[in-house]
């Protein structure tokens, strides 16, 4: 295979049952990516670009169309149709996926939840410590906060502390969704950092972004989603 | 599942009627049930055909309403029902060749005392309450074949400081312990014997949402540390989300639906499983 991911006639469309309603999401979508490259999409709220990336993250099961990805352990699987243990080793090592909400357990501070995602893929608890102390300082999260619940956290901070505990895993494929949305200027540049760091490392990653002068900087191509349809632009 | 690894326990079309069955109603499959009920002969089809794996250190969650068998399901597992059709294999016992539910009683007792644990919703069920809380631990390694007191008191003091029951409380009866604290002897009581496979049966229910919270901790910690597996019935779709790696629904008896618990809580396909996830605060 030669790229990493490749989507195919994606389709996506929701079933609700008790309403008696169809929702059409998205359809056709097609998307190529090479190993390394830094792809965004833009478009309005509701266009159907999260869908996008939760169909690649399994959150969204798929029935028409295919998601190539080449894992480094399994080779090439369908993400549409790995089995579920399948995709949550793919979850685990080698696929991240940051969104703009923090989802924790409840009394975990910053510093167990990082080190959690290094364990997590099996590494030893001393160089797992020192892992955490390394990406929490990299990110500027504050020193103070470390040993708190994420929970009190600002916005900018779970944002932070959120692609830290994804980045720490160095995933072969890092899923964007709105990583900047409700961020100020100077938490918007240390995201970029961050990315530009990640990209120097070799992260293939697929982004969603409002902010269209942030992505112009950092995006190899960019594709515009209107009404469940995708367009390059 | 591509054999890239393989099921602690695997459970294949298990089922568990209560009551003869008759002509009308000819097996779980049949259409003249209501819901799971045959208006005939009264017999109720608590779980049909039900069939699942759970692998090394995963949580495995069952949501479903009250009535559609989870229960059941888990005291089919744990031996405290007969089954009445269906096949189990531990990995832990036999090489996982031999049929759990074909065992003789005195395997199954082995089984329970030294493959598996449970935590039962009603600490009564699952607890001596006059015994002392350390007396109770030491019952289950006992069974399991333990001889020396001191080991097993080491044992059960260090199992209980795990839990966060007080050291100087361990030989109180449950009895004069909250609920909460309760739940966490019984949680201490069922990890005596190392099993690697773990069956949580409505824990926190009925728990307020700090003890509650302390006791998922305990169990997520638990996963983490030793990494054991777990069967986890709750109707609490938040415990859920917390613990579960992948969530099978249940109707009926039946299982209607499983997937990844993010895929059953925002992509759910049937319309039990939506009314259940809509119906979320």
């Amino acid at each position: 295979m030669e790229n990493l991911l490749e989507i195919n006639d994606l389709s996506k469309s929701f079933e609700l049952h008790n309403l008696g309603k169809h929702i059409h999401a998205v359809g056709g979508v097609n998307i190529h990516l090479k190993e390394g490259e830094f792809v965004g999409i833009t478009g309005k709220s509701g266009s159907g670009k999260s869908t996008i990336l939760k169909c690649i993250y399994g959150t969204y099961r798929l029935k028409e169309g295919s998601i190539f990805y080449n894992s480094s352990k399994l080779g090439p699987v369908n993400l549409a149709q790995v089995s579920e243990r399948e995709m949550l080793h793919l979850r685990k090592h080698e696929i991240g996926y940051v969104s703009q909400f923090l989802n924790v357990m409840p009394r975990t501070t910053a510093r167990q939840l990082v080190k959690q995602a290094i364990l997590e893929m099996g590494g030893e608890h001393e160089l797992a410590d020192k892992e955490t102390e390394t990406i929490l300082s990299h990110f500027e999260l504050d020193r103070e906060l470390w040993d708190s619940y994420p929970t009190t956290f600002s916005g900018g901070e779970k944002l932070r502390l959120n692609i830290a505990r994804a980045m720490v895993k160095k995933p072969r494929l890092l899923l964007l969704d709105e990583p900047t949305a409700s961020l100020d200027q100077d938490s918007k540049w240390k995201v970029k950092l961050l990315i530009e760091q990640l990209m120097k490392e070799g992260t293939t990653m697929l982004g969603i972004f409002h902010d269209l002068e942030f992505m112009n900087d950092l995006c190899d191509r960019e594709y515009n989603m209107q009404n469940g349809t995708l367009t390059f632009c | 599942m591509a054999g890239f690894e393989s099921p602690v326990i695997s459970v294949k079309n298990l089922s568990k009627q209560f009551g003869p069955g008759c002509s009308n109603c000819q097996g779980a499959r049949s259409e003249n049930l209501i819901k799971n009920y045959c208006q005939v002969c009264g017999t109720v089809y608590a779980c049909r055909d039900v069939s699942f794996d759970v692998f090394p250190g995963e949580v495995l969650g069952i949501v479903g309403e009250s009535g559609s068998g989870k229960s059941t399901l888990m005291q089919c597992l744990y031996f405290d029902q007969d089954t009445t059709n269906g096949e189990a294999y531990l990995a832990a016992y036999q090489n996982g060749e031999e049929n759990l539910f074909k065992q003789s009683s005195q395997q199954k007792r082995y089984i329970r005392n030294h493959v598996m644990g449970k935590v039962y919703q009603n600490p009564i069920l699952g607890l001596k309450m006059d015994f002392s809380s350390i007396g109770n631990i030491a019952e289950k390694l006992i069974s399991a074949g333990h001889r020396k007191v001191s080991l097993m008191e080491e044992r059960g003091t260090e199992l209980l400081d795990k839990v966060n029951i007080p050291v100087h409380r361990r030989k109180e009866a449950p009895k004069n312990f909250s609920g909460g604290m309760q739940q966490r002897v019984q949680i201490a009581k069922a990890l005596s014997n190392n099993p690697p496979l773990l069956l949580l049966d409505e824990v926190t229910t009925g728990l307020d949402l700090s003890v509650q919270a302390s006791v998922l901790d305990l169990i997520k910690g638990l996963q983490r540390e030793l990494n054991i597996s777990i069967v986890l019935v709750s109707h609490d779709l938040g415990v859920i989300r917390m613990l579960a790696d992948r969530t099978m629904v249940m109707l009926e008896g039946r299982v209607i639906e499983q997937g990844l618990t993010d895929q059953i809580l925002e992509d759910p396909q049937h319309q039990y499983t939506q009314q259940l996830v809509h119906s979320l605060l």
